[in-house]
């Protein structure tokens, strides 16, 4: 392995680093082949696990065959050091991803990328010091590292603790100003940092006050974001990780963590742009986050709102022949998509044709919803996207909306001055009946009325969404 | 104008790894269906962690004869690293043995 093939700009490489260099190559393109699988139903699992075949394959090699510019390898004593820290990572990680519930799946989602930045950040914090003095490229890398790395960090704990319920939305006015005034500093501090001749070592104030700023910056940046945007947010933030990898990538000069990271940064950006256009909303106006406080919409028409009792609506269902049912944020609380599923087998039974329409933000992360139906066992072909459902929705018998708002509020075609003016939204108020199962009368998420509620067509089902279906599906089954 | 070129050339290399990787990242993942979102973006967070190996280098590299606080957060960053990398893999793998099972 140490056998010298020959030299190249100044330096001879050995059989063990062509090897090396050679096994980074194998895992960037599993990396994409993996990726690419992971984009069609029939293929993703292979995909994921080739990935992470690729994964495996570039620790093994690194351990084995990295030599610092000395030409060392890495002491085996290290070696046990890392075995054993990827070892607590392993049980850790595994144990985790296994009792973790479905419905929790955004809260870990988060989790996961908030220890990717962590390790991005620590990696570029520590390796500062022996940055190239005046090698602007090596310093500008490991800044940008650092920044992005302690951002994704920060917030995605903020997002970990919103989803969980545990943090709260906080949306201050001059907030946005705050946000705007630290990025600044940040980003001034940073070219000062770049731009200056002082060797690392010197600046190591600077580079503590950066991480400080960017870890308040992660915070302050996701706070005031409302739930509805949080899709948006994650998908953010994931893009974010996977920059901070690749920044990584090229303070070693490693092929491998560059591809990988710079693929994940691409691939989160598209679903953030994705989740921003089913939102007909701009990046910047999710981050600046117009919403929620802007509530000077139409408020005087509201009308009267119509409940429905149990047996009322177990007959509607019975006799219809089309349902289609719309699912939010609400049915995740509740974990009420097992019961959902029950409902829907039961009237398929009756011969009522039962399918599910999901919007693309639904929910509290990009496809949120088609996890959750996947794990009630409901066939992936019942799950039909807003605008394959939208044309055949007034030939619907009746709409059956649970624990969603904002995505069937038909004010964001009507209403000019809404929050969610030029949304598109699943056209629930043109099936002949619709059902709405809600907790109470509060607003959704964006904090506006929604005129579904009070049309003639619309009926109300108020109360917990299991508890609700639960107590549905005993009255169709006895009806 | 001139330094903008110099940078260019210098950095060749790198920069064209950037631009082929996001072309090749978004040509890769474009037109997913909304089915694969959530496994999508657990996979690909997963392959962030790529930054473990890193860690691997940083704490393969670090002096173990005297207890030092980089060794402890090297460790530190490659614990993170493999929470990242074995979770998200084994979570995405868990989510999409959920579409597997009820395709019979």
């Amino acid at each position: 392995m140490d056998k010298v093939l020959g030299e190249l700009n100044g330096a001879v490489y050995t059989v063990g680093s062509t090897l090396l260099e050679l096994s980074y190559l194998l895992a960037a393109l599993l990396f994409v082949y993996g990726l690419k699988l992971l984009s069609h139903p029939e293929t993703a699992r292979r995909g994921n696990l080739w990935a992470a075949g690729g994964m495996v394959l570039a620790m093994l090699t690194t351990l084995l065959l990295h030599k610092n510019a000395d030409g060392g390898g890495i002491p085996l004593a290290n070696v046990w050091v890392i075995l054993a820290a990827i070892g607590v990572g392993t049980v850790a990680g595994w144990i985790i991803s296994r009792r973790v519930k479905m419905t929790a799946m955004p809260q870990l989602v988060s989790l996961f990328n908030a220890s990717g930045g962590a390790a991005s950040a620590l990696v570029a914090l520590l390796e500062y010091p022996n940055a190239m003095e005046g090698d602007i490229n090596s310093i500008l890398v490991t800044v940008l590292g650092l920044i992005i790395g302690t951002v994704a960090f920060s917030g995605s704990m903020i997002a970990y603790g919103k989803l969980d319920g545990k943090v709260g939305d906080v949306m201050k006015p001059f907030m946005t100003y705050f946000n705007l005034a630290l990025l600044v500093g940040l980003i001034v501090l940073a070219g000062y940092l770049v731009v200056s001749p002082n060797p690392p070592v010197q600046m190591l104030w600077a580079i503590y006050l950066i991480t400080a700023l960017s870890l308040l910056y992660g915070v302050t940046f996701v706070l005031p974001i409302g739930g509805a945007d949080m899709p948006v947010v994650i998908s953010l933030l994931n893009a974010l990780t996977g920059v901070a990898a690749a920044m990584a990538g090229f303070i070693y000069g490693n092929q491998a963590m560059i591809l990988g990271g710079i693929l994940v940064g691409a691939a989160g950006m598209i679903l953030t742009i994705l989740m921003c256009k089913a939102m007909n909303r701009s990046l910047l106006n999710v981050i600046i986050g117009a919403f929620g406080g802007g509530g000077a919409s139409v408020q005087g028409e509201e009308g009267n709102i119509k409940e429905i009792t149990l047996s009322d609506a177990a007959v509607l269902l019975s006799y219809s022949h089309n349902v289609v049912v719309i699912p939010g944020y609400g049915l995740a609380v509740a974990q009420a998509q097992h019961i959902a599923h029950e409902l829907d087998t039961l009237l398929e039974g009756k011969g009522v044709q039962v399918r599910y329409a999901i919007h693309p933000v639904a929910g509290r992360m990009p496809g949120h919803m088609n996890v959750l139906l996947a794990e009630a066992d409901v066939p992936y072909e019942k799950l039909v996207e807003m605008d394959s459902i939208n044309p055949d929705m007034p030939n619907v018998d009746v709409a059956i909306v649970i624990g969603a708002n904002d995505v069937v509020n038909p004010a964001a075609h009507h209403d000019p001055g809404s929050p969610i003016y030029g949304m598109p939204i699943i056209e629930a108020s043109q099936a002949k009946n619709v059902i709405v199962m809600k907790r109470g009368m509060g607003k959704g998420y964006a904090g506006i009325e929604n005129h579904l509620f009070f049309e003639d067509k619309t009926r109300m089902l108020f109360g917990n969404a299991k508890d609700t279906l639960q107590k549905l599906v005993t009255e169709i089954k006895n009806f | 104008m001139e330094s903008a070129l110099q940078f260019f050339f210098t950095y060749k290399e790198a920069i064209f790894i950037i631009a082929l990787s996001i072309f090749l990242g978004i040509e890769v993942i474009s037109n997913v269906p909304a089915v694969l979102h959530t496994p999508l973006m657990s996979g690909a967070n997963a392959i962030s962690g790529v930054i473990i190996i890193g860690g691997i280098i940083l704490v393969g590299h670090t002096d173990l004869s005297t207890f030092s606080l980089n060794l402890v957060l090297g460790i530190l960053a490659l614990i993170f690293g493999t929470l990242n990398v074995v979770g998200g893999f084994a979570v995405t793998d868990r989510m999409l043995e959920m579409f597997k099972k009820k395709k019979k």
